[in-house]
């Protein structure tokens, strides 16, 4: 069971409360039109699944419902950090 | 091969069953074989005994990192069916079916596959309207299937609550009769055994480090404990590495693993003599013939390769299956596992060709990959055999991710992911 600091709240709160909506920082590409099919599919399938470090987006879904980001190791568990939108990440993976 | 028969128990019982055949060699491998299958699970050891049986392709060494069928060939829950909405899915699962219905004759190997059943329940409108039509889709397919209704449910498991009290009433069911379970470990042996027979050496506790690829073309494989081992072609049947090994392949896999859990209970007497599945509550249970309930749990929902889960989904998993089968509720879980699944954005696998050539991959099965493993094996040898994709296995190509012609089966998964 994790417990999660949502930086909105600034408390802890348990994992029931939160939901994972996966890799985080994926931008939307900006000229869309301009995108050759592997992009786009790059864009809305390919995602990093990592054996460790990895940035993840995750909702304060029975909070505040807002989002945020986490560092996370995916092997360990180990929660390391957690950053709001538009930070960057001081735990960085590979 | 030792040939397993009734007489042959009788005559072993002689010698107090002391002298039985090893099942398989522990060979040291080759410098060099025609076809290297990277994963000894049930996909792996299906493809390498297709290879040699069916294509005679004999020159073939399965490598796998720990012991024969120990990942999440052991950790499933051993439901086989073949009841998937999309042609494509359909068919491959059917192709399965097939394999499966002989499995035990075909491999002298008793992997108890008893076709007892798979009901999946539908709680509301939308539900049934759902299983109407994906059992329609079936019978289109050739594939068996009935729409049943709550009454009939309630007469074929009447352990199920099907009481207008219930949280989520049962409305209906889809049923296909012909579907069922498998012993999972004896599945992995039995191909183990078969594919021995032939001649494929089955390298165990041996990890492969790298692919040696020369000229965007793989030549073999680096393993940390015999080193180099050339091949003409390799096959990667790795499930949650599969994107470790892309990306030592050099390309991306649109995968990402996350622990999926069962459980089973104590022995109880037989109360469940079918496989009872609901998507809409979400959880899944049979009764193995050794009398545990075998419950299975959905994916965590975030990236993981604990092989062990989080306790919330297991409650939320016992929650559904105390709803469906309120008189479970004392029974006592003795174990709990995880297995890492590799699951796919549209939830169907990935049997492809890759940028690299000679080499493939077989993985993404995410949340259902037992009940395909001998059609799995079967398209994916083929495709080793020829260098080019069975017709089967088309529409699962990596590239499809790129170009759109999704195969999007969510809906008959048993558990969302």
């Amino acid at each position: 069971m994790f417990h999660i600091y949502c930086p909105h709240c600034g408390e802890y709160r348990e994992e029931e409360e939160f939901h994972a909506r996966g890799e985080a920082h994926i931008a939307r590409p900006l000229d869309p039109d301009a995108c050759s099919d592997e992009e786009w599919g790059d864009f809305l399938y390919f995602r990093k699944n990592p054996r460790g470090i990895h940035h993840e987006l995750w909702i304060h879904a029975a909070g505040c419902r807002k989002f945020f980001n986490v560092t996370r190791n995916t092997q360990t568990y180990e929660i390391k950090e957690v950053y709001k939108i538009g930070e960057m990440p001081s735990v960085v993976a590979e | 091969m030792q040939h397993y028969s009734g007489f042959g128990l009788l005559k072993h019982s002689l010698t107090h069953h002391e002298n039985w055949q090893r099942v398989w060699r522990n060979p040291t491998p080759k410098k060099k074989y025609d076809v290297i299958i990277v994963g000894g699970g049930g996909h792996g050891l299906a493809t390498a005994y297709y290879l040699a049986k069916e294509f005679g392709v004999t020159n073939v060494a399965v490598i796998e990192k720990g012991f024969l069928g120990g990942g999440n060939t052991a950790r499933n829950t051993t439901i086989v069916r073949s009841n998937y909405l999309w042609d494509e899915a359909a068919h491959l699962y059917e192709h399965a079916m097939q394999l499966w219905e002989g499995l035990s004759q075909e491999l002298n190997y008793n992997v108890m596959f008893s076709q007892r059943g798979c009901m999946n329940l539908g709680h509301t409108l939308q539900d049934m309207r759902d299983i109407e039509r994906r059992v329609n889709a079936n019978r289109l397919n050739g594939i068996d299937g009935e729409v049943l209704d709550a009454k009939q449910v309630q007469e074929i498991v009447p352990v199920l609550d099907c009481s207008d009290s219930a949280r989520y009433p049962v409305m209906g069911a889809s049923w296909q009769p012909r579907a069922g379970v498998a012993r999972h470990d004896a599945v992995a042996w039995g191909y183990a055994r078969g594919a021995d027979a032939h001649g494929v050496d089955l390298i165990q506790q041996t990890e492969v480090e790298d692919l040696i690829i020369e000229d965007g073309t793989v030549v073999g494989v680096r393993t940390d404990r015999y080193g180099e081992i050339r091949a003409d072609r390799v096959g990667c049947v790795v499930a949650g590495n599969s994107g470790v090994m892309a990306k030592k392949a050099g390309f991306k896999l649109p995968l990402e693993s996350h622990p999926l859990q069962a459980l089973v209970s104590e022995p109880i007497k037989p109360v469940l003599d079918t496989v009872v599945m609901s998507n809409h509550v979400h959880g899944y249970a049979s009764q193995s013939d050794k009398g545990d309930l075998v419950i299975g749990a959905g994916i965590d929902g975030y990236n993981g390769y604990g092989q062990r889960g989080s306790y919330t989904t297991i409650e939320h998993t016992i929650q559904a299956i105390v709803e469906m089968f309120p008189v479970f509720s004392r029974v006592r879980m003795n174990r709990q596992w995880g297995g890492i699944v590799d699951t796919c954005p549209d939830a169907c696998p990935i049997i492809s060709e890759t940028p690299v050539k000679n080499l493939f991959f077989n993985c993404g099965w995410g949340t259902g990959g037992f009940k395909a493993t001998p059609g799995s094996g079967h398209v994916f040898a083929a495709s080793l055999a020829k260098g080019e994709m069975h017709e089967l296995a088309k529409p699962f190509s990596m590239f499809r991710f790129h170009n759109g012609a999704l195969v999007d089966e969510h809906g008959a998964a048993g558990v969302a992911h």
